[in-house]
């Protein structure tokens, strides 16, 4: 309870600055040395925020879909071999610092969201496969077989059956690279991606710390509410796939 | 009914069953016994192609079960699993309506069919429907499991330890209401247990694997009277015999004419608990009453009599 008035409070915090910016003039004033203007006003706030968001929104939902779909094909009898190879590569895809794969994107899909977008996909695909992966397969072989022995086809075995029970632990892992892509996502102004690193950015570049602190502050707190977001439809998922609560 | 021909099944170089045959018939209870890791999961699990056969062949209804799909045979077998097997995000409702669901039963047929089972099963529907596995006891858990292994109505049923988790006197109770479905439907069980006295309750054939392989497969009286190996004689106990052969007849069975002093037993009791009574009331001969009259008498001679081995 105290926690939702908590959330509720950083969603209202959030709402107002991002809709009149200009009404904290005050409040960030004294981080300004020389006069110079307390808040970011090159680009709206809230368009950046938005287009931010849009980014980790489009670059999660298509790490899921992959992540998933490979889950489940490795997890399958006629994919079980090829489940080594796939975690490797996903590993491998982890390692990776996002600030080189902006580096080799660029050179294929130019400046702009395009490649900040594939940086952040390739970044969030291995949570989400990881957990899918510890979902599908921590499924008691039991079940399994009852779903079998039931006439269940293997179609009707992943939907009805693994991926229901799947889901909280998929979620997790979703609820990982979202928070991950949405921090990842400042570094994708470095190559002309409008997100909210550009306000830090340019507070970096010209020694204003007020920019650097709402870019961060607005980042930060995006990054609890989803993660608080998340959290709350995964107990509701834990509760619906039958785990018992506590 | 359920014809398996010279089956074996290899798991690399060993053999979890290896070279049987045997046939249950129509409305039969045959019930496998034999030790932890003789095989008999995997011999129930050929007979719905959970496992399948590195050879040999099975045929149900006279049909290679090959011959369809499989799991438009399964949906034809009732199975009720080691342990309970309940799927975890279903309700128990949703749980026993699994394959009347699959089949495509209309809602209002599936809830009757989940109600009857749950009351057939002592578990109070009003209670019971909406709940969750993890809130049932073991116990109840393996009843819901049971359940669902019936609720389409099943012709044949493969039931694997399907009493394990449930105390003597609810598994006494689970065994008759198991047995009174069996009777009602007519429904072909294969059934695995690791309990003796289980399977001379139930059975009308008793399977004894070991290591694999079926050493024997015959009437519960057979089995008693001529164990085909001394692992089947073990099983058995060896200083029980005479009142195993007891526990399979019940008093009515062997009924006299005429009167006995002292308390009336049922004659609905086996003739084991007729000679444990006979030997501590110190009595020749006991009354027996059935619906509250007395029928006829039951006498120690007859009981000694029933008791003996082959000469
Ligand atoms: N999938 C498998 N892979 C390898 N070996 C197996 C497999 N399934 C069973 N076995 C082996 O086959 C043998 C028979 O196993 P099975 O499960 O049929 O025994 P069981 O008679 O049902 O035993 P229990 O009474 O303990 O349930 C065992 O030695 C077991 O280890
Ligand atoms: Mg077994």
């Amino acid at each position: 309870m105290r926690l939702r008035i908590i959330m509720l409070g950083l969603v209202v915090l959030l709402g107002v600055f991002l809709a009149q910016p200009l009404a904290f003039s005050g409040l960030f004033a004294p981080l300004t040395r020389n006069g110079a203007a307390p808040i970011y006003t090159q680009t709206p706030l809230l368009t950046l925020t938005l287009h931010h968001l849009a980014l980790v929104a489009a670059s999660t939902l298509a790490a899921t879909l992959v992540s998933i779909g490979l889950a489940i094909a490795t997890t399958r009898a006629s994919g079980l071999a090829f489940l080594p190879l796939a975690r490797a590569i996903a590993n491998i895809g982890q390692t990776f610092p996002p600030v080189a794969v902006l580096a080799l994107a660029v050179p294929i899909f130019g400046f702009g969201s395009g490649p900040t977008l594939i940086a952040l996909f390739l970044y969030g695909l291995l949570p989400i496969f990881e957990t899918a992966l510890t979902g599908l397969t921590e499924i008691a072989p039991e079940t399994r077989s009852a779903a079998t022995a039931s006439g269940m086809t293997a179609w009707q075995r992943l939907v009805k059956v693994e991926l229901p029970l799947a889901w909280p632990v998929i979620l997790s892992g979703i609820r990982l690279s979202a928070v991950i892509a949405l921090s990842t996502a400042t570094i994708g102004s470095t190559v002309a991606a409008a997100t909210l690193g550009e306000v830090i950015i340019s507070g970096l570049l010209t020694g204003n710390t007020a920019f650097v602190l709402q870019g961060a502050m607005v980042v930060a707190i995006l990054a609890i509410l989803i993660n608080e977001g998340f959290l709350a439809i995964e107990a509701h998922a834990a509760r619906r796939a039958g785990r018992p609560p506590g | 009914m359920i014809e398996i021909e010279n089956v074996s099944r290899l798991y690399g170089e060993v053999a979890a069953v290896s070279h049987v045959s045997l046939d249950v018939g129509q409305s039969e209870i045959a019930v496998i016994v034999g030790t932890s890791g003789s095989g008999k999961t995997t011999l129930l699990r050929m007979v719905n192609r959970l496992v399948e056969p590195s050879s040999g062949t099975i045929r149900i209804n006279g049909r290679d079960i090959r011959d369809q799909p499989a799991p438009a045979l399964r949906r034809g077998i009732g199975y009720a699993l080691q342990g309970h097997g309940l799927f975890p995000h279903r309700t128990v409702a949703e749980n026993i309506a699994t394959v009347p669901a699959l089949l495509g039963w209309p809602q209002t047929r599936i809830r009757a069919r989940v109600d009857e089972l749950l009351s057939l099963f002592h578990l109070d529907p009003a209670l019971f429907r909406d709940r969750m596995p993890y809130e049932l006891s073991g116990g109840q858990s393996q009843r819901v499991g049971v359940a669902r292994a019936l609720a389409a109505e099943p012709p044949v049923l493969l039931m694997d330890e399907p009493f394990g988790a449930l105390d003597p006197i609810i598994r006494e109770k689970a065994q008759d209401d198991l047995a009174a479905i069996q009777k009602r439907y007519g429904t072909t069980v294969m059934l695995v247990t690791h309990d003796m006295d289980e399977a001379l309750r139930l059975g009308t054939r008793i399977g004894v694997m070991d290591g694999g392989r079926l050493v024997q497969y015959d009437r519960p009286q057979a089995i008693i009277a001529e164990p085909a190996t001394d692992f089947v004689r073990s099983l058995l106990g060896a200083g029980e015999r005479a009142l195993r052969l007891l526990s399979l007849t019940t008093i009515e069975d062997i009924l006299e004419p005429g009167d006995a002093p002292g308390e009336p037993v049922a004659a609905a009791l086996s003739l084991r608990a007729a000679l444990s009574e006979s030997l501590w009331s110190r009595r020749a001969a006991l009354p027996v009453e059935k619906d509250g009259r007395i029928i006829g008498r039951i006498t120690r001679t007859a009981l000694e009599a029933r008791a003996a081995g082959p000469l």
